[in-house]
């Protein structure tokens, strides 16, 4: 009987952040299964291959700057604010090239499979374009946005740390397909 | 001693430092999930001939490492404590699994019922029934993998004695992700054929 009781207690303690988690997703999804994306991977063969390590490894590369943000707050080796401060600009530029160098990685890695398969793929300079807008524009909002709202969850005295994982998963979602939708129709009128 | 805690609490913050001890890991991650991708490939006439199912794939992504990131996190502060048993008969142990595995048919049910409004308004629609069947047994099957991989994990961590905050839990969530998209492929194939 208390077994049930606590099992009940986990559950809704955990619920809403995996709902923000359900929501964003579905978001993400909805995008993903529009006809303007669909269009989109069928127009550029590979696209599919590479779209799991896009949306996943995000959740890694801004996770670890979240986590890296609240631990300094929690140190005091950084201020709750935008600023010049070395070790945040460090932290900030090193997560640029994390996500805009991995995005670039699976751009070529999904071209170069595809051809040691000998399967129809796009140009390798249509997916390195589609995977730089979409990584850059990405990079930017994820990582300002995330840096916003955990400052702004620490001046109000929550702490990030039970904030981080929902917030990047959701973001991310959200604004992983947003950008890769505007990349592939940027894609179908220039190539 | 306190010098060179300094030291290396600056050293940490370089640029070099985050991005050598970051990009090795994201590298052998893309590469495993290209697995994944190459499953959606193959399957590329299913998914795209059926857009309803696309709804799905962000959340059978992310969700299978949500549920295997809350129950590893909770058997490692138990680890922590000291008062973690690998024992069938700890009520604790079954009281986790049975809390995950509650949520798990919470949201997988939401999310098939959403994934059918989303086919109506957006996409090509499929049928209640059949994305509900999809989307609750390709979750349920992705919480008892993340349930099983999580104990593995924690396992290994306290057998080797490492902090599993650090190095079983990212093992654990990274491998969810991977695997979520190709239990769903395999669902969805034996369920429309």
């Amino acid at each position: 009987m208390e077994g049930r009781q606590s099992a009940w207690r986990i559950y809704r303690e955990s619920l809403p952040i995996l709902v923000v988690s359900l929501a964003g997703g579905i978001f993400a999804g909805s995008v993903l299964g529009s006809d303007g994306m669909t269009a989109g991977f069928e127009r550029f063969p590979g696209m599919l291959l590479l779209l799991p390590a896009f949306l996943a490894t995000r959740g890694n590369v801004y996770g670890a700057l979240g986590a890296r943000i609240s631990s300094g707050l929690h140190q005091g080796m950084i201020d709750p604010e935008f600023s010049w401060d070395r070790r945040l600009v460090n932290a900030v530029a090193a997560s640029f090239i994390n996500g805009i160098s991995v995005s670039v990685f699976i751009a070529v890695l999904s071209w170069g499979i595809l051809h040691v398969l000998g399967r129809e793929s796009a140009r390798l300079v249509e997916l390195l374009s589609i995977m730089l807008v979409s990584g850059v524009l990405t990079s930017t909002t994820l990582i300002f946005g995330l840096l916003g709202l955990v400052f702004a969850s620490y001046e109000y005295g929550l702490d990030p740390d039970n904030l981080i994982g929902p917030i990047v998963t959701t973001l991310g979602d959200v604004f992983g397909v947003v950008f890769l939708f505007i990349a592939l129709t940027i894609a179908e009128v220039v190539f | 001693m306190g010098a060179a805690d300094a030291d290396d609490a600056l050293n940490s913050w370089t640029i070099r430092n985050i991005v050598g001890t970051m990009f090795p890991i994201l590298i052998g991650l893309s590469v495993l999930e290209m697995g994944s991708g190459y499953v959606l490939e193959e399957l590329q006439e299913t998914y795209l001939g059926n857009p309803t199912l696309l709804v799905l794939v962000p959340v059978m992504i992310g969700m299978g490492g949500n549920l295997g990131a809350i129950l590893s996190s909770r058997l490692s502060t138990r680890l922590h404590l000291g008062v973690l048993e690998f024992d069938v008969r700890d009520e604790v142990l079954w009281t986790n699994i049975i809390a995950i595995l509650g949520l798990a048919a919470t949201v997988f049910s939401a999310l098939g019922v959403a994934a059918w409004v989303v086919g109506q308004v957006i996409a090509e629609p499929m049928a209640l029934g059949e994305l509900l069947l999809i989307s609750i047994s390709s979750g349920m099957s992705l919480a008892v993998i993340a349930i099983g991989l999580s104990l593995a994990a924690t396992y290994v961590s306290y057998t080797q004695g490492l902090d599993p905050d650090d190095t079983t839990i990212p093992v654990v969530t990274n491998l969810c992700d991977i695997l979520g998209v190709v239990v769903l492929s395999g669902v969805a194939i034996v369920v429309l054929n």
